[in-house]
């Protein structure tokens, strides 16, 4: 259940965004469209709690964001929300496993079992020990999508997934997104300006 | 997985900046925490070969050449006195005790003293094998001249004039070792010890060959240590020798403390040296955090979107730089022990004596709290830009 409603928000009463209302059942997926500087990345961190909303609401699985402080919010973020980033990030010092089990670290799990199931799920099981920087852009993307599910979220947010990656990468990644969503039973809201994806989602809004 | 084996992780992934920080430290902590122990051993041997000795008598010269001479036996001597002017001394109504030394020969570079056998009590000397000497020419020795020169009860040694092993020898007439004794943790333990009759006959024999007709009534000693019935003479009675007499009167304790205010000075110099250099050390520490924090945001940002707290992202920070420092400390203690044991053998070379301990001094446990309040520190500022960061924002700048 994920409900939003009159969500709006502005960076220092200068820049004014105002979102439409997203209203998801229970295992539906989500697209939204929008080219730059509609205030998508904006709009994914409100729905994350990286960012506090000025008026509206937003209630992901019957919790109202907005009454959460912000240690709950990095509690309600580390057992619901996995984040797929535009850009990959790491934690550079570590291994692809080691940046996995911080992940788990920091939601207090331990899974060894769970990493591999994953890794070789999205086919970079070998990658397993290898350092972060040294993946291809590739790998480093399946390796995010890993760190986004590894905790078993119950959303996993996409931030233009897609972007950089030619029509065949593009579909790949996204049916590789919405395999791993359906299989570890989390819903995805993927964000993007890339029109090629529409297609693939049966609900989608542009904003 | 835990903020703990991050933190190490991420000053091993950077180790030329961690090192540099780090080898700052170990040298600053090394240097003070050397400089400590050489204070506190140098003292503790000073003190030890203190006890029991009031003043000094001897000749005229430099008190703390006499000191050194007759208390810690690494000096020459200032010359000779008089036996019948020494005894007028120690028959004083303020002498508690005293003993007569006669000292200026050496075997193997040991130095052979002369002395009555209370000389041996004052050091609290145990015999370890063997017995005391009855008869001229008999010696005791020291547990350090037993074990570095192998001599053994039954040995002939023939001693050399001065101090060095280069001097003269007295060929003629050899000492005989009839005991040996347990280490008693003073100056005694690298002496060869004979009575005052020993002495003098191996001097008359050498340099009165000629047979003159000498009475030998004439005796000399070369210093003598008294100690006092009460404290309160130390005030009167040395500046009544030095003011009435062609004697030399000195006290230890004055000498000492003068000596140790003189290589003080360079102490102090030092330390405030080793200071600036765990300032800069705690600096650098900074400098390095600071810098990587830029490098590291996206990183620090993903860490908080999978859900830690801002306290945890700072405690981590905090850590890497507690790490360091605390392993600063660790590895300053370690250079310090290394030290010891190089002066300790560098002293042993040339003076005999040696000093070792792997004791940690209570000012080693507040060179600890300066490592981490270092530590702390220096790691304040980049671990509050953590707390305050704002992660939607570099997301978005990504």
């Amino acid at each position: 259940m994920i409900k939003t409603k009159d969500v709006q928000f502005s960076y220092d009463n200068q820049v004014f965004f105002k979102f439409c209302d997203i209203d998801l059942k229970s295992n539906e997926n989500l697209l939204i469209v929008g080219s730059s500087g509609i205030g998508k990345t904006t709009l994914l961190h409100l729905l994350a709690g990286l960012l506090n909303l000025n008026s509206g609401s937003i209630e992901l699985f019957g919790k109202e964001l907005s009454k959460l402080s912000s240690y709950q919010l990095d509690e309600f973020r580390k057992n619901n929300i996995g984040i797929v980033f535009q850009r990959p990030h790491f934690v550079n010092s570590l291994t692809v496993k080691e940046n996995l089990q911080l992940a788990q670290y920091i939601a207090n799990k331990k899974d060894n079992n769970r990493i591999e199931t994953i890794l070789k799920n999205l086919n970079i099981f070998d990658k397993l020990n290898k350092k972060t920087n040294q993946l291809s852009q590739g790998e480093k993307q399946r390796v995010s999508i890993a760190m986004a599910i590894v905790n078993s979220p119950k959303l996993i947010l996409a931030d233009e997934p897609t972007s950089s990656l030619d029509d065949n990468n593009c579909a790949n990644v996204i049916k590789l997104l919405k395999k791993q969503a359906l299989e570890f039973e989390a819903q995805l809201i993927v964000i993007t300006h890339d029109s090629r994806l529409k297609k693939h989602f049966e609900k989608s809004i542009e904003l | 997985m835990n903020i703990f084996k991050l933190s190490i992780k991420n000053i091993l992934n950077k180790p030329l900046s961690s090192a540099i920080s780090l080898a700052l430290l170990v040298l600053g902590i090394g240097i003070i925490s050397l400089l400590l122990q050489l204070n506190s051993l140098i003292k503790n041997q000073m003190d030890n070969n203190l006890k029991g000795i009031d003043m000094v008598v001897g000749a005229k010269g430099s008190p703390l050449q006499l000191i050194l001479s007759s208390v810690y036996h690494v000096d020459s001597p200032t010359g000779n006195i008089s036996l019948d002017e020494a005894e007028k001394i120690s028959e004083n109504r303020m002498v508690g005790s005293s003993i007569k030394l006669l000292y200026g020969d050496n075997y193997k570079g040991f130095r052979i003293v002369g002395a009555e056998k209370k000389f041996i009590d004052l050091y609290k000397g145990v015999i370890k094998e063997g017995k005391e000497w009855k008869n001229s020419y008999e010696v005791l020795v020291g547990s350090k001249v037993h074990k570095k020169l192998k001599i053994n009860i039954g040995d002939e040694l023939v001693s050399s004039h001065g101090l060095r092993e280069t001097g003269e020898s007295h060929d003629d007439k050899s000492f005989k070792v009839v005991g040996i004794l347990k280490p008693s943790n003073s100056v005694m333990d690298q002496l060869i010890i004979t009575s005052p009759q020993s002495v003098w006959s191996i001097h008359d024999n050498h340099d009165h060959q000629e047979g003159d007709d000498h009475l030998h009534n004439d005796k000399e000693i070369t210093a003598m240590l008294i100690k006092f019935k009460s404290p309160m003479n130390i005030i009167q009675f040395p500046r009544q020798i030095n003011e009435n007499t062609n004697l030399q009167a000195a006290v230890p304790s004055y000498e000492i403390s003068r000596l140790f205010k003189l290589f003080g000075f360079g102490i102090e110099t030092l330390s405030y040296l080793a200071y600036i250099i765990i300032i800069v050390s705690g600096f650098s520490l900074f400098i390095n955090l600071f810098n990587s924090m830029s490098e590291r945001k996206y990183e620090m940002a993903l860490i908080r979107t999978l859900g830690a707290s801002r306290f945890q992202l700072s405690t981590m920070i905090i850590f890497e730089s507690l790490m360091l420092t605390i392993s600063g400390f660790i590895l300053g203690m370690l250079f310090s022990r290394f030290g010891v044991m190089f002066v300790s053998s560098l002293m042993e070379e040339s003076l005999n004596y040696s000093i070792n301990s792997f004791r940690i001094l209570s000012e080693e446990y507040w060179l600890l709290g300066l490592s981490v309040l270092i530590g702390f520190i220096s790691s304040t500022i980049p671990a509050l830009q953590v707390y305050n960061m704002n992660i939607s924002k570099i997301l978005a700048d990504e």
